[in-house]
């Protein structure tokens, strides 16, 4: 059992909800509340991490974050880091692997809450701030929580980009799912067997958490209204 | 903050993205009722006023607080407005309780007053030892009452209700009419109220107006605009379906009386708009207005407007009946909503001749053109 590359997915995971989920909620409130143009594109852009190989995505990371563009030289001059082969190009990568798995969830979560509450809301005087701690985040946590077990559970299993842009750097940018690999390439079976058991009870566990919350969001906001 | 008791002034107008245009003024303590049907405004109309929706042109104020001008791009928010709003289906925040949800309509109150004020008012709309329930746990009469406590515990410039009847079952309608009808004599502001039902209008309203595909058709007291409808389209969306053509024959404007001709038959109204002799009209008569006679004993012998009518069908629905009757030599068709005891003690029934009186003061002739 590798403990340093379990440790690093997790850290990797934590970071990734803990910038993606907040701008999910502003995005996933902002899809399912407002009409605009070329919505439908911003959305279709939005899935595109789901439908593209892993590979696609982390070559496209690799030369769009790598020394030679505009987003790695500047990080570069400015951080004195680069982005490729380093945990915070993991975690930038990480970030827009996951767009669709937080944002979704969140948009079908806003999408429930009936327009006569954000109306009443705003006419009981409440500020923008107030409707969202106090009505909109209690009726939408179901999908905050869906969103964030998805994500964190699918950074911890994410295999190609992270093997395309972070190569296997131990301690830097070897999470568990390279472990894993690793140690069968070594003929290591005991070590890959506890490792991959360890990633399949965390996404059972997550999966049945998830149904349950997308259930409890359908009859909670649902049931009262009519 | 509004001063209380201050009148309602809109004048709004716009093409886009739905045309509406409408102005009002809704005083205080009066309620005004909003009528048309599904997706002619009334709700959009209600939003602007409400600032949840901005209108593109025109002003809305209340009191000496202008609320919207589009001139100057003045728009208050909701928050900035003071209003009551009951939305269609209430709006109650479904993890709050009935006392939260009337609690968050009172932030303008100290904190520690709060609890025992929502309590004052949970009670003042008959919802007594319901406050810890949630409103998923309510019934829908007593749902439409959180709300309206909610509303009105925020001590609002206006009160705008959505159809705040539309969810409720008839039973608990029936009594929300009579409390909304209580309450409205202790209200000291404007009421706007949304509703589909001529019938909630003529109920509890002090003035009404009649909107459809955003234009607004006719305004005034509900029952002046029901027995004097301007055009037809008005007199449709009232439910009158005694609808017919007509010719001029004199007028008396002295007397007030104009005739004119059903076909063959020489009809009186009590009304003279001004019309030539030989003019083609449009005019309408009310269900009240219309009187059948008893098959056997012939008591409208002393009536005028009588015409011979054949009943082509009697339908009943419950307490009430449609009696549909043509007019002998002529075919226009009557629509009557007779009470089904009538029609039994009259001996109404398919096939049967008898004699019609029309009210002449019930007769109404329309601002419209003839039927081509």
């Amino acid at each position: 059992m590798d403990w340093q590359a379990l440790w690093l997915s997790v850290k990797l995971s934590c970071f990734t909800v803990l910038f993606l989920i907040p701008l999910a909620i502003l995005v996933g409130r902002g899809l399912a509340y407002y009409q605009f143009r070329g919505k439908s594109w911003l959305e279709a852009l939005i899935l595109v991490p789901l439908v593209l190989p892993p590979t696609v995505i982390g070559y496209y990371l690799l030369v769009g974050l790598g020394n030679q563009s505009f987003i790695g030289g500047f990080a570069e001059q400015f951080f004195g880091q680069q982005l490729v082969f380093n945990f915070s190009g993991l975690v930038i990568a990480s970030i827009i692997v996951n767009i669709p798995f937080a944002v979704q969830p969140i948009q079908r979560a806003y999408e429930t809450v009936p327009i006569d509450i954000r109306d009443a809301a705003a006419c009981c005087g409440m500020s923008r701030l107030r409707i969202f701690l106090k009505v909109e985040l209690p009726m939408v946590w179901p999908g905050v929580l869906t969103a964030l077990v998805l994500c964190f559970s699918h950074v911890l299993g994410e295999f190609g980009v992270v093997l395309m842009l972070g190569g296997n750097i131990a301690g830097e940018t070897k999470t568990i799912s390279i472990a894993i690999y690793d140690s069968v390439q070594a003929f290591d079976f005991d070590s890959a067997g506890m490792m991959s058991l360890v990633l399949l009870l965390f996404a059972v566990s997550a999966l049945a958490l998830t149904t349950s919350m997308s259930r409890r969001l359908g009859g909670h906001n649902g049931a009262t209204q009519r | 903050m509004v001063p209380r008791s201050a009148d309602l002034v809109c004048h709004i107008s716009q093409e886009l993205p739905i045309p509406l245009a409408a102005n009002f003024t809704c005083k205080a303590g009066e309620v005004l009722a909003v009528v048309g049907p599904s997706g002619g405004g009334k709700t959009t109309l209600l939003r602007m006023i409400a600032g949840l929706t901005t209108p593109k042109d025109g002003h809305i104020q209340c009191g000496d607080t202008l609320w919207f001008d589009a001139q100057s791009s003045l728009s208050l928010t909701p928050q900035q407005r003071h209003i009551g709003y009951m939305p269609q289906h209430f709006g109650l925040f479904p993890h709050l309780s009935a006392l939260d949800n009337v609690i968050a309509g009172l932030d303008h109150v100290p904190k520690a007053l709060r609890k025992q004020r929502a309590l004052d008012w949970l009670e003042r709309v008959n919802l007594h030892g319901l406050p810890d329930r949630l409103p998923a746990q309510l019934s829908g009469g007593q749902r439409q009452r959180v709300a309206l406590a909610r509303a009105l515990a925020r001590e609002p410039s206006i009160l705008l209700l959505d159809e705040p009847f539309s969810a409720v079952d008839r039973e608990t309608r029936e009594r929300l009419y009579i409390e909304l009808a209580r309450l409205k004599q202790q209200l000291s502001i404007p009421v706007v109220m949304v509703t589909h039902d001529i019938h909630e209008a003529l109920l509890l309203a002090d003035k009404m107006m009649l909107i459809s595909q955003g234009k607004m058709l006719q305004r005034g007291k509900p029952f002046e605009v029901l027995s004097h409808p301007h055009d037809e389209a008005v007199a449709r969306q009232m439910g009158l379906r005694n609808i017919f053509d007509g010719q001029v024959v004199e007028q008396d404007i002295e007397r007030n009386m104009t005739w004119f001709k059903l076909g063959d038959e020489l009809i009186v109204s009590d009304s003279a708009p001004a019309l030539v002799n030989e003019q083609a009209i449009r005019w309408v008569i009310p269900n009240q207005g219309i009187r059948f006679n008893a098959i056997s004993s012939g008591r409208l012998c002393k009536s005028i407007n009588k015409l011979d009518v054949l009943i082509e069908s009697v339908l009943v629905m419950g307490e009430s009946s449609r009696v549909i009757a043509s007019v002998i030599g002529i075919g226009s068709m009557f629509n009557a909503d007779v009470p089904t005891h009538l029609v039994d003690k009259l001996g109404l029934q398919a096939g049967v001749q008898t004699t019609i009186a029309l009210k002449s003061d019930q007769i109404h002739i329309l601002n419209s053109p003839p039927s081509s």
